[in-house]
């Protein structure tokens, strides 16, 4: 119980960082999670060199799913685009601080599903990077 | 409570079952998870355990009878041809079927569907035609209409769900006025535990000159079912929900629907006479199971057929009514619990709920933690669950093994997650 619901991801969950949307995002994506319904929009906006300026995200989901996105958020704030393209699944986790069994993983993947996305604008390239 | 001779719980005459007996004759329920403690096994209308008969009567046939059917003329075809085709009696009798020869196997209820919309939706629907069905639906009753609708261009329509959590009878009697050639409902909502009213809603179709599907998927394993009495046309259920293994399920339709449908599938054992020039058709069943079939699998639901009526499909039913009862009233205590459905006398065999502040992931990770398993999401009713302004839920279903003490465990549970967030 402490491991998978530790104090930081009910914190994120209840308080989400970044929650809402933006005005004129350069980069913008919507994705759901089938398997429970979760759904998540992440806004972002760029400067002249491509360096994150502001984020929004918003949505439905479960506790992993937004406090994955609310973390993810302030994690991209002031990062570069090209520092976003490499963050992997073990960032996530690493960030999250939990262990994640095989089922809640694509709880815990969807915002970094719904970025990539927006950022590359693939869909192919995350379901082999991600699975 | 006595035994028979195969070790199953029989009731006698004035006594109710045995219910602890009954649960000892499943093997899973010994099973300690989260470095140790009780499993509560409360996702029965996903998917049930088994008790020992079934498992056995599958292992014996692969250990001792195991060769194609309808094939070899050798002892060991001839007995599992005997074997599968008795689990085919057992599995129509326990629906009340009147002849095997009307039961198809299928792999579960969505083949069942599937193979009523290929086989008798491909050779009698069109333009101009219409399907009613309903949002209370699984995607299995509604998926199947909307693919071949998108081919055979008829209208699909769908009844909607009252606040109560019954099928609207007022549209669904409107529906009737426009004389649809088939009308398709569940016989229990996997979602809101409703049971519908099978029988009124088949005369009132009929009435109109529909035909009637009925979805038993939920129906089967709580009730005692009659197609004869229903009235129904086609009745299709899954053998995993009733005590059966994964693989299985039957398809019953009256006689003569059956005779004039097309095959669905080609190949194998569905054959008469194959020449260059084309083939004609086995008899019923065997022009709707082309291919070698899962023998062991239908060995193993006519077992979990025999199982239930050995036990009483009255007193499965009045079992299930009394844990489904006594967890609505358990959880309807519970602030920032809000039950989805009818009340306890209106539904059967499950309570889908959710909670305040607490996803319904969330909540079945924590409840977990604690050895007890409910399923959380849409429960493949995405219509449903929009019409309720959810995109989930949770919900814990019960079976024949289940008890008071384990719905005590998951009150306390949903207690504990109410408390976390």
């Amino acid at each position: 119980m402490d491991q998978l619901y530790r104090e930081a991801i009910i914190d994120h969950y209840k308080h989400p960082r970044h929650y809402g949307c933006l005005e004129a995002p350069d980069y913008k994506a919507h994705d759901l999670n089938p398997f429970c319904g979760d759904e998540l929009t992440i806004e972002v906006k760029v400067d002249e060199d491509e360096i994150i300026r502001s984020v929004a995200f918003n949505g439905k989901g479960c506790a992993i799913s937004l406090a994955s996105a609310s973390m993810l958020m302030e994690e991209i704030l002031h990062e570069s685009l090209d520092e976003v393209k490499t963050w992997t699944r073990e960032d996530i986790l690493d960030m999250l601080g939990i262990e994640i069994g095989p089922v809640r993983m694509k709880c815990a993947l969807l915002s970094l599903k719904v970025l990539k996305k927006g950022v590359y604008g693939l869909d192919q390239l995350e379901e082999e990077e991600l699975d | 409570m006595t035994r028979n001779l195969n070790g199953r719980a029989v009731a006698a005459a004035g006594e109710t079952l045995d219910w602890a007996a009954v649960r000892s004759q499943f093997p899973i329920m010994e099973r300690k998870v989260q470095g140790g403690v009780q499993l509560v096994y409360l996702d029965n209308a996903a998917s049930s355990q088994k008790p020992a008969a079934v498992l056995e009567a599958m292992a014996r046939y692969y250990r001792t009878s195991h060769a194609n059917v309808h094939r070899g003329v050798h002892t060991l075809s001839e007995e599992a041809t005997a074997l599968y085709e008795d689990a085919r009696q057992n599995a129509g009798r326990l629906i009340n079927a009147p002849s095997s020869r009307e039961c198809v196997y299928v792999r579960n209820t969505t083949e069942g569907i599937n193979l009523v919309a290929g086989s008798w939706g491909r050779a009698n629907l069109g333009p101009g035609d219409t399907v009613v069905t309903t949002v209370m639906e699984h995607h299995s009753n509604i998926v199947p209409w909307q693919i071949l609708q998108a081919d055979r261009g008829f209208d699909l329509r769908y009844v909607p769900v009252t606040p109560e959590g019954n099928l609207d009878r007022d549209v669904f009697g409107s529906l009737m006025a426009e004389e649809p050639k088939l009308v398709c409902f569940t016989h229990v909502s996997n979602v809101l535990g409703t049971v519908n009213p099978v029988a009124e809603l088949t005369a009132e179709a009929h009435a109109a000159g529909a035909l009637v599907l009925v979805d038993g998927a939920q129906g089967v394993p709580h009730l005692p079912v009659d197609v004869q009495a229903l009235g129904v046309d086609f009745y299709v259920y899954s053998g995993h929900k009733m005590c059966g293994p994964t693989g299985i399920g039957l398809l019953w339709a009256r006689r003569e629907l059956l005779q004039a449908m097309p095959p669905w599938m080609g190949g194998g054992e569905m054959i008469r006479e194959v020449t260059l020039e084309g083939s004609r058709w086995n008899e019923l069943p065997y022009k709707f199971e082309a291919g070698t079939p899962a023998i062991a699998e239908a060995v193993g639901l006519g077992a979990a057929a025999e199982y239930l009526m050995d036990l009483g499909m009255d007193n499965v039913a009045s079992h299930s009514a009394y844990l489904t009862n006594y967890a609505y009233n358990q959880l309807v205590e519970i602030e920032g619990v809000h039950i989805l459905g009818p009340g306890p006398e209106d539904r059967l065999g499950l309570v889908s709920f959710h909670v305040d502040e607490v996803h319904p992931h969330d909540l079945s990770a924590i409840l977990d933690l604690d050895g007890v398993a409910i399923r959380a999401g849409h429960h493949c009713a995405q219509p449903l669950h929009r019409s309720l302004d959810l995109i989930a839920s949770a919900r814990a279903s019960f079976y024949l093994y289940n008890t008071e003490s384990e719905i005590d465990r998951l009150a306390a549970g949903i207690e504990r997650a109410r408390r976390i967030f």
